[in-house]
């Protein structure tokens, strides 16, 4: 994928205790890890923003062996449902959580991380191309993954890194978890051109996290429209960071106004705001704006990435030649991967979508050529970043709470979770919080008298909206 | 209400919690302070108070204690 011999000393991680591991040291370490696994396999890593959280999924990809990449605060059962529908043959985890599984033993160890060979004897065919694995929630613990190729993720990584002319004089600093597609897609595009990695798991808010970037002199970092926000709050537009370059957006659709602001600041002060567009099933990128566009195309996603393109369907399956005309946004491209597991039998599947992914996004293009996304076709939310089906909140709540009539709906960052019972109105509120590990403030109960229903029986969604507006 | 009430207040409402949890509270120590719980939180500490706080003080507003001394010492805010 890399080759990491050939950037040579660069320094490919630092950490915030101030811990850097070279190119040349992650090939050998990685090499090393590698001949302890000892085989094409399967391994769950459990992922922090850390060196040798870093260090064993690009070692496992550069070998040939298939990381499925989870986030380390994952809940215990959502883990073992996981784990019971995939028996990976290793787990690479942070040291501390070593004794969470007895069952497994520790067999390497490296940069505060070890692999745990699992005892489950039953490894599932893999598929050759198969690269990666991840989830498209991550929080509700569906053991839906989406399977990455090869190809998937070297030509995403290399349209982002000619679009964003990277070359290794950057130092991205960490902001998103490494176990989401868009925080995963920094990782690997700059490992591309042998740059600097600055991991940490502090986040804005954090002094120490804003110390790290002005000591290690940070030159990008990612966001999602939510963490543009607390940017703004933190009246960004005041602090002093000369070695900052370029801000990225991706991860839903940030407020235009918003989206204004950044683009001014970064005109008004050398630097660069860029929109992008993505999905998981796409590796991570299929669009972005050029930042020397981010004003006049203001609350643009942009256009498709070098080697990618995107066309409109109507209802009719029909392709929309008109700007303006609002349909459903499809995209082709190398960086469509392969398609969902949902099980270990899963894995040996080929290739499914053959470079076509419909979005399930709604857009239209302007005069052009630049397209706007202006709606949704499925069921779900982006809340801070973070894709949440409601269907499967409808049955979470239902698995948990016996005799209960209920609906979620709502707007990016705002859940609202139907209910017609106020004496549990509060309890699946707390439930649905702990259950996505999402902020509380992100969910609000109301109580109504019942859930609109039509003659068939199904939940009239739409009806709800003049409850939240 | 006194300055302290106001204070408690904020964080009780902003993060969801009990006027027990306050002591030696931390950022990140429960699941609602996180990023987004320490917006929430601070917009709820500057209404009370009608003070705009300074982006240093923000993130450096690590703990329920922390709060207080930054708000006494940047802000004239008695407690």
């Amino acid at each position: 994928m890399w080759d990491f011999g050939r950037f040579g000393d660069n320094v490919a991680i630092i950490d915030e205790g101030k811990t850097k591991i070279t190119y040349r040291q992650l090939a050998q370490e990685g090499k090393q890890l590698a001949e302890a696994a000892g085989k094409r396999c399967l391994v769950f890593c459990l992922c922090e923003n850390t060196i040798g959280s870093v260090l064993g999924y690009s070692a496992f990809v550069e070998h040939n062996i298939v990381p499925v990449l989870l986030s380390s605060h994952l809940e215990k059962e959502l883990l073992d449902n996981l784990l019971s529908a995939y028996s990976p043959s290793y787990l690479w985890v942070p040291k501390e959580q070593e004794n969470s599984f007895p069952d497994s033993k520790t067999v390497y160890e490296s940069y505060q991380y070890v692999l745990l060979k699992t005892g489950y004897g039953k490894d599932y065919p893999l598929y050759d191309e198969l690269c990666l694995m991840l989830t498209t929630s991550g929080s509700t613990g569906s053991p839906k993954f989406v399977r990455q190729s090869y190809t998937n993720v070297k030509v995403n990584a290399e349209s982002i890194a000619e679009y964003l002319s990277l070359d290794e004089t950057e130092r991205p600093i960490t902001t998103l978890p490494m176990n989401y597609t868009y925080g995963l897609s920094i990782i690997n595009s700059h490992f591309l051109v042998g740059a600097t990695l600055l991991v940490t798991d502090k986040g804005l808010m954090q002094k120490e996290f804003w110390n790290f970037f002005k000591e290690e002199q940070a030159t990008s970092f990612g966001g999602v429209p939510y963490t543009y926000e607390m940017l703004d709050r933190l009246r960004f537009w005041r602090m002093e960071l000369p070695s900052l370059r370029t801000m990225t957006q991706a991860g839903g659709k940030i407020i235009p106004e918003l989206h204004k602001k950044f683009a001014e600041y970064a005109a008004g002060n050398g630097k660069q705001f860029i929109v992008m567009y993505g999905q998981c099933e796409a590796t991570a990128r299929m669009g972005y704006l050029p930042a020397e566009r981010a004003i006049v195309k203001c609350g643009s996603m942009g256009i498709a990435i070098p080697g990618g393109n995107f066309h409109l369907v109507d209802a009719n399956g029909k392709e929309i030649t008109e700007p303006f005309v609002a349909g459903e946004l499809v995209y082709k491209g190398e960086n469509v991967t392969l398609g969902y597991a949902e099980c270990g039998e899963d894995l040996i599947k080929a290739d499914e979508r053959n470079g076509v992914l419909q979005t399930g996004d709604m857009a239209q293009f302007d005069a052009d050529g630049y397209y706007y996304i202006v709606g949704r076709k499925k069921r779900f939310l982006k809340i801070y970043g973070n894709r949440v089906n409601l269907d499967e909140i409808d049955r979470l709540i239902k698995g948990k709470f016996s005799n209960i009539d209920c609906a979620s709906a709502g707007i990016d960052d705002h859940m609202y979770l139907f209910v017609t019972d106020q004496s549990i109105a509060d309890e699946v509120k707390e439930f649905v919080a702990a259950k996505t590990k999402l902020n509380p403030a992100a969910f609000q109960a109301i109580v109504i008298d019942e859930i609109p229903k039509n003659d068939a029986g199904k939940t009239l969604y739409k009806e709800l909206a003049k409850y939240y507006g | 209400m006194n300055n302290l009430e106001k204070y408690d207040a904020a964080f009780i409402e902003a993060l969801e919690i009990t006027k027990e949890q306050l002591e030696g509270l931390e950022y990140q120590q429960i699941p609602s302070w996180d990023s987004v719980g320490h917006m929430g939180l601070v917009a709820a500490i500057e209404d009370a108070f009608d003070i705009m706080m300074d982006t240093d003080d923000i993130i450096d507003l690590s703990s329920y204690e922390k709060g207080k001394e930054i708000l006494s010492k940047n802000y004239n805010i008695e407690f």
